[in-house]
């Protein structure tokens, strides 16, 4: 009988999601919005779409004014300029000062520490925001929701019971509960240790997608962010660098300031002349990068590399392209530093059993399989 | 054992990582500690006994009596009001001087916790000497045809005074749980559905809760004993009955209704005792973000008024009529009563040995309790804290009835009375030792004998300079909670003896109240250091 009950609730969540998934529909609308504080402008001109069911992420370094952003749709901030708009309402902005309270939202967050109820239980925490509900469809309403985050075994414990990765789950549980259209989760998974971070990854992505839910992450972490992410969102003082599916934002960087904070990036100047490149490493064809790039002929460029695109190969002092200046050990792979004779600095990564000493004169080969991103010399 | 054995075995203790069997607590040691605490607490074991050889029928009659069963109700009465008003005041003002953005909130703050060191006997001097009969209120409305002013004396003139200086502990209690909740939590309920009010009802107020109760009950436990305010007012509680029954020699009475006193007592601390276990090992969200700023609007004049008006009946009115009757003891004349330095030479020097016998009974015990790792090495410090739950009236009466009985040629000397402020404030000198015991991490030591040093120079070298500032404040506060000491002053001292309390006892009835202006004003002063030195502490 209990048995039968469960998976009719999971098939009830599994139509959730299939009934609100409209991806053409824009759930969140965040338009030319700026923060500012007395000493500095946290947020400047941003403005973001999310659609629905779409998990999103805010990458960028700390200081960057993710938070913040964060903070301004949920309603704990209030935007000095802007506006904000949820399920096509609009919750903040100009020019009639709109300005919705958290309450008044239906956005949910999961904290960075959880912020759970320390004297609530549980199910109580779960309820919490389930104030319109009559008892019994609360009741069941929770035990939907300790059955999506795997929790129906702690029903009735106190928070400081659980574990950090079972307080995560409750969290979400709880902000869930309401069926918000928008959840936030502010570095969800900072104050977890490295290796049930990654199993959270895996198990949050899962529960948000069964759940249907719209949502916004932010993080500094970008393998979190380009793991769990439908579209990434790279931050940088204020304002979006670049959004777009994390594997293009990944290969493709449109700045400078993305490329370099995503992967380990080394940057390896080159001339471009008639139908080739110029390097430190040898000459290449054009066709090698993406992009057009006619109107650079003659010019001084600088093209992306990273320690996956490079090889290392000892070889003997005439021969060799530079040398190795450092080695980091990182347990399945190695990354050589290599100082090339053009000046370049740039990273190639081995696996585990070739080991070179630093000094070691090396030949550097391209073993790049995909176009290389490149931007005008500074 | 020498003080050098002695040290070596402390630190054979301190020394967690020593895995012999002597790194136990040494027995000599807690031996000899709960010897020294059980004799410390040994007077109210006479007490109990003077009761137990009474006849029953006598206790019986005593018990079921119309004074204990009057004292127990106006006891009761008392302990309700003035904790109850006490919640009603603080917990307000902790929310207005955290949580809104009142304007100059750190003045109001700082009003709102001074009045605890005010002396609550001096404030009921002071407020006697303001509203009661020919008091300053009525020399002042007499002109206006104003015959009687209500009366001051009695229950709520007990309660207001009460209320008013001892309702800093519900402030402070608050105040320090407010401080230390996470914001983010009121921003999880905001984000689920709860408006600002209904956030602070179901998330703010249960979390807070434990902290009002503590305050609330260290004001039950504080009006529940305190002697001066009710005998100054009028009222009969325990604590004046005890010391009437004394007075007139009616010792079984006497011994009767301070068992019931301590029976009440005893039942106030178990609850307080079962509020601090719950909130061990709580789970405590680890944010750090201050819940929002209240605005207050059209409530911000009110909100100022009423932490006015309070800082005005506390501070502004006692110290006023302390400075008045300073300006005019200048010009009346002295008569019977001159306040010179033989009290306050008595009073220092009281307040002196009892501070220097606190700390050296204080050490071995604190330590036992900070390092220890059986139930038996934090019996002593269990015990004696007996001393801090004992109203002063039953010790100074338990003392007089061991003094009779076995010591008589000790009866009302110094000996017995240094004796009795040991008892009563041995856990101040425990508390501040052995929080300062614990904050030496014991791997200073190892890392100390690593670099060379025995271990007795470790302990000297590193230990002992990083505790002495705990000790340093067990003794100042000791010592001053020593000076304003006045129920077992009143009933252990030596015929004749005047101490600075004593003194303002003496002038307390006579209508030379500008005579006592002087040495109130230094209770006050003292009151004030010995709050300096718990701040300092607690900052530490």
């Amino acid at each position: 009988m209990a048995k039968q009950q469960t998976s009719q609730q999971l098939s009830e969540f599994e139509t959730v999601e299939t009934s609100v998934s409209d991806p053409d529909h824009t759930v969140l609308e965040v338009s030319g919005v700026s923060k500012d504080y007395a000493q500095e402008e946290a947020v400047s001109d941003l403005s973001l779409e999310v659609k629905e069911g779409e998990l999103l992420t805010l990458l960028g370094p700390s200081g960057c004014g993710k938070t913040t952003t964060l903070r301004m749709i949920a309603g704990l901030e209030e935007p000095t300029s802007g506006t904000i708009a949820i399920a096509d309402e609009k919750v903040a902005g100009d020019p009639d000062g709109t300005f919705r309270k958290p309450e008044e939202r239906d956005v949910g967050i999961v904290f960075q520490d959880y912020a759970l109820f320390p004297h609530l239980s549980v199910a109580e925490n779960i309820a919490f925001g389930l104030t319109d509900m009559d008892d019994a469809d609360t009741d069941q309403r929770v035990d939907d929701l300790l059955e999506l985050v795997d929790l129906e075994a702690h029903h009735d414990k106190m928070p400081s019971q659980l574990s950090g990765g079972q307080q995560q789950r409750v969290a979400l549980a709880r902000s869930l509960a309401p069926e918000p259209d928008v959840l936030l989760l502010d570095e969800p998974f900072s104050n977890l240790d490295v290796r049930l971070r990654v199993e959270m990854r895996e198990e949050v992505r899962k529960i948000l997608k069964r759940a249907g839910v719209t949502a916004i992450s932010v993080t500094h972490d970008q393998e979190e962010a380009l793991s769990i992410s439908d579209r990434v969102a790279i931050m940088n003082d204020g304002d979006i660098a670049q959004v777009g599916d994390p594997a293009k934002v990944f290969e493709n960087p449109e700045s400078r300031f993305v490329a370099s904070f995503l992967g380990q990036a080394s940057f390896l100047s080159a001339r471009v002349t008639d139908e080739q490149l110029e390097t430190g490493l040898g000459s290449f064809d054009l066709e090698l990068l993406n992009g057009p790039i006619e109107a650079y002929d003659g010019a001084m460029i600088d093209v992306l590399v990273r320690p996956d695109d490079l090889q290392a190969v000892p070889t003997s002092e005439p021969k060799a392209d530079g040398y190795v200046v450092h080695r980091q050990y990182n347990g399945p792979s190695f990354i050589y530093r290599v100082e090339l004779h053009s000046g370049d600095v740039v990273h190639c990564m081995h696996n585990h059993v070739e080991t070179f000493e630093a000094g070691q004169p090396v030949e550097v080969d391209l073993a790049a399989d995909h176009e290389l991103a490149w931007y005008p010399a500074e | 054992m020498s003080a050098s054995d002695r040290f070596e075995q402390l630190r054979e203790q301190a020394n967690g990582t020593a895995s012999d069997a002597s790194s136990q607590a040494p027995p000599v040691l807690t031996v000899v500690t709960i010897a020294l605490s059980l004799l410390l607490v040994s007077p109210l074991v006479w007490l109990a006994i003077h009761a137990s050889e009474m006849p029953t029928h006598r206790i019986v009659a005593l018990v079921t009596g119309e004074t204990a069963i009057g004292v127990t109700i106006n006891t009761l009465v008392l302990v309700t009001a003035v904790t109850g008003v006490s919640i009603l005041v603080g917990v307000p003002l902790a929310i207005l001087t955290v949580q809104t953005d009142l304007p100059f909130r750190r003045f109001w703050t700082v009003t709102s916790a001074l009045p605890l060191v005010v002396p609550s006997y001096i404030g009921a001097f002071a407020f006697v000497s303001a509203f009661g009969p020919r008091g300053e209120l009525a020399d002042l409305l007499a002109p206006f045809g104003v015959e009687q002013i209500p009366p001051i004396f009695g229950l709520h003139g007990t309660v207001l005074v009460l209320t008013l200086f001892t309702y800093p502990y519900v402030f402070l209690t608050t105040r320090a749980s407010l401080l230390s909740f996470d914001g983010t939590v009121v921003e999880a309920a905001r984000t689920l559905n709860h408006t600002r009010w209904e956030a602070f009802k179901r998330v703010t107020f249960p979390q807070i809760a434990p902290g009002i109760a503590a305050g609330a009950l260290l004001v039950a436990l504080y009006t529940l004993s305190d002697f001066g305010t009710p005998a100054i007012m009028q009222y009969d509680v325990f604590t004046r009955m005890i010391f009437t029954e004394q007075q007139a020699r009616n010792l079984d009475s006497a011994a009767v209704l301070s068992i019931l006193l301590l029976v009440m007592a005893m039942g106030i601390l178990g609850v307080e005792s079962r509020i601090s276990a719950g909130r061990d090992g709580a789970y405590v969200s680890s944010g750090d973000r201050r819940p929002g700023t209240i605005r207050l609007g059209y409530w911000k004049l009110p909100a100022t008024l009423f932490c006015a008006a309070i800082a005005t009946l506390c501070l502004a009115l006692p110290i006023g009529i302390l400075t008045q009757w300073l300006l005019r003891s200048e010009s009346t004349a002295p008569g019977q009563f001159t306040f010179g330095l033989t009290p306050i030479l008595n009073s220092v020097g009281l307040a002196a040995a009892a501070a220097a016998i606190c700390v050296v009974v204080a050490l071995p015990i604190a330590y036992l309790a900070a390092r220890g790792d059986s139930g038996l090495s934090s019996l002593p410090e269990r015990i004696s804290y007996v001393g801090y739950a004992v109203p002063g009236v039953v010790i100074g009466l338990s003392l007089i009835y061991l003094a009779l009985r076995f010591v008589p040629f000790l009866y009302q000397s110094v000996i017995v009375l240094v004796f009795a402020y040991v008892v009563r404030f041995l856990p101040q000198a425990v508390g501040t030792t052995e929080s300062s015991i614990l904050q030496v991490d014991p791997s200073y030591i190892e890392a100390a004998r690593s670099l060379g040093y025995a271990p007795l120079s470790a302990f000297r070298e590193v230990v002992l300079p990083l505790v002495a500032p705990g000790i340093a404040a067990g003794a100042a506060l000791v010592f001053l909670t020593t000076m304003k000491e006045l129920p077992a002053t009143l009933m252990l001292r030596p015929t004749g003896f005047e101490t600075i309390v004593t003194y303002i006892w003496l002038v307390r009835g006579a209508a030379y109240q500008g005579q006592a202006a002087v040495p109130a004003l230094i209770l006050v002063g003292v009151s004030g250091l010995s709050m300096l030195v718990i701040l300092r502490q607690e900052r530490r």
